[in-house]
């Protein structure tokens, strides 16, 4: 019934704006009615242009992804294990953390070209902050005590963060995981609209500037499709993962 | 503040300083090449003769500019819209999932979209940055005006108050701190958009400069757009947030 009632409005207005097309006959280059685009959507499924353009955009998200998130990662389990460097670099990273990933895409031009580089280079950047802080944060939070038995066990440090660190923190990097996830993919498709040839959003940006109004909508529609599945499945996983206690640790943005 | 406290802050700008250092000297016997890399010496410069002659506060007044006008319009039309919806239980249940349809989908990729529609102008940036930063700001006043305490709308009914004045002495007073929040990230994005904006259709503006910049080779010009836009987006968060501790003194426990 919940989902019944989210649907009608959404529905409703599909109609409206089919009905509106039929009616007035218009032949527009911005708009185009949701018949169409569903046709022009089938089309590029069915001739791999959406396979490709999104395999693009995957590719350069994730490596991105890889190479920021996991030195994220690493980073933080250093600061947040030997709190002096955590404060010796803070103000460094509060420097350089409001620089948005979008004013690098002429930097990147200029040293990398384009292609994949310079769009992996600036996820990689985008991504690296949200696990550093989310990562941090969970160190910090862990529960003393068990830092305090790693002590009295003497555990060496790589022990120390295998046995104790890394499972004690597992859910929280998970959300900051999730997070950084999302955004990978935005960043990576708005590199794609604002300047790199490759890619869901250059497909996008390629059928506004020729005035295919179906395709462009499909493709805003596609975006749409990849985003929500990624963070179905990610909150799927964590859901079987850490179980329901998990889900209550709070992305805050 | 204690002296250790000091200590420490004025350590971690000392390891800022150092980094610096440590570019200029990779800059000036790297073997990198000037195009690429300019010493913080020559990005200091470009910035000292951009702001002589004017060239650059122009262009910097002209992005915070288009920033503020979209992030304004998003703001008032994310608040008043949210407060409709987040008051109403009917709205909620019939609008609230297709806001949650359309919030995956990355702000950019509305970008081609309204480019069909108004073409590569001033105008298209605007829309786009309200559209943008609208959705932090309406999903966050949905939130906060649909989970008041209920004792206060209890004291509400009590009153005999109707539903506007519920909604403005009661349940927007109390969602203050989701809003606020909602609004610090809407000024991220718009700061995003408008550099991207720029960069698309060449309108004046810091965007535009440091794409220009890379595109002839000016490396030192670019670092100091770079730099500018890093400070844009720290002094604009640092504003927002002491306006959200003044705002929120009421709450310190």
């Amino acid at each position: 019934m919940k989902t019944l009632k989210g649907l009608l409005l959404p529905v409703l207005l599909l109609v409206l704006w089919e009905i509106s097309f039929r009616v007035s006959g218009i032949q527009s280059d911005s708009i185009a009615a949701p018949s169409q685009i569903a046709v022009a959507f089938w089309t590029a499924l069915a001739d791999g242009t959406i396979v490709r353009r999104t395999g693009e955009t995957l590719r350069a998200a994730m490596t991105g992804l890889a190479i920021g998130g996991g030195s994220g990662l690493v980073l933080s389990i250093i600061i947040g294990l030997v709190p002096p460097i955590a404060r010796l670099l803070q103000f460094s990273f509060e420097v350089l953390r409001p620089v948005p990933a979008v004013a690098l895409i002429p930097v990147a031009i200029l040293v990398l070209g384009f292609g994949y580089g310079m769009e992996i280079a600036l996820v990689a950047f985008a991504t690296f902050w949200p696990v550093l802080i989310y990562g941090h944060a969970a160190i910090v939070n862990i529960e003393p005590q068990l830092l305090d038995v790693s002590r009295v066990l003497r555990l060496n440090p790589f022990s120390r963060i295998t046995k104790v660190v890394l499972p004690a923190t597992m859910p929280r990097y998970f959300v900051a995981f999730r997070l950084a996830v999302a955004v990978a993919l935005i960043v990576a498709i708005t590199v794609e609209i604002a300047a790199n040839p490759i890619g869901i959003g250059y497909e996008l940006m390629q059928a506004s500037q020729s005035l295919r109004p179906a395709l462009m909508f499909a493709m805003v529609l596609w975006i749409g499709i990849v985003g929500w599945t990624l963070n179905a499945v990610l909150l799927f996983a964590q859901r079987r993962l850490f179980g329901p206690a998990a889900m209550s640790l709070a992305v805050r943005t | 503040m204690s002296a250790s406290r000091i200590m420490w802050t004025a350590g971690s700008v000392g390891v800022t300083a150092l980094l610096v250092l440590g570019w200029q000297i990779i800059a000036n016997y790297g073997g990198i090449p000037q195009v690429f890399l300019p010493g913080p010496d020559r990005a200091w410069s470009a910035l000292v003769d951009g702001f002589a002659n004017g060239d650059l506060a122009e262009l910097s007044l002209a992005t915070i500019e288009r920033m503020i006008y979209g992030w304004v319009l998003a703001s008032i039309v994310g608040i008043v819209l949210g407060a409709l919806i987040g008051s109403s239980r009917i709205a909620r249940e019939y609008v609230a999932p297709m806001l949650e349809m359309v919030r995956p989908i990355p702000v950019s990729a509305f970008m081609p979209v309204v480019i069909a529609f108004l073409g590569l102008t001033g105008a298209m940036v605007t829309i786009v940055i309200a559209i943008g930063s609208i959705w932090p700001v309406l999903l966050a006043t949905v939130q906060g005006v649909s989970s008041v305490e209920p004792r206060l709308m209890e004291v509400a009914r009590s009153l005999r108050m109707g539903r506007l004045e519920t909604l403005w002495k009661i349940a927007l007073p109390s969602s203050q701190p989701d809003i606020l929040a909602g609004m610090r990230i809407g000024l991220t994005v718009s700061l995003i958009l408008a550099v991207i904006g720029e960069m698309l259709t060449s309108e004046n503006g810091l965007g535009w400069h440091v794409l220009m910049a890379a595109r002839s080779f000016r490396s030192a010009d670019l670092f100091a757009g770079v730099i500018l836009l890093g400070l844009i987006g720290l002094v604009s968060n640092v504003i927002l947030q002491e306006i959200e501790r003044y705002m929120l003194r009421w709450r310190r426990r």
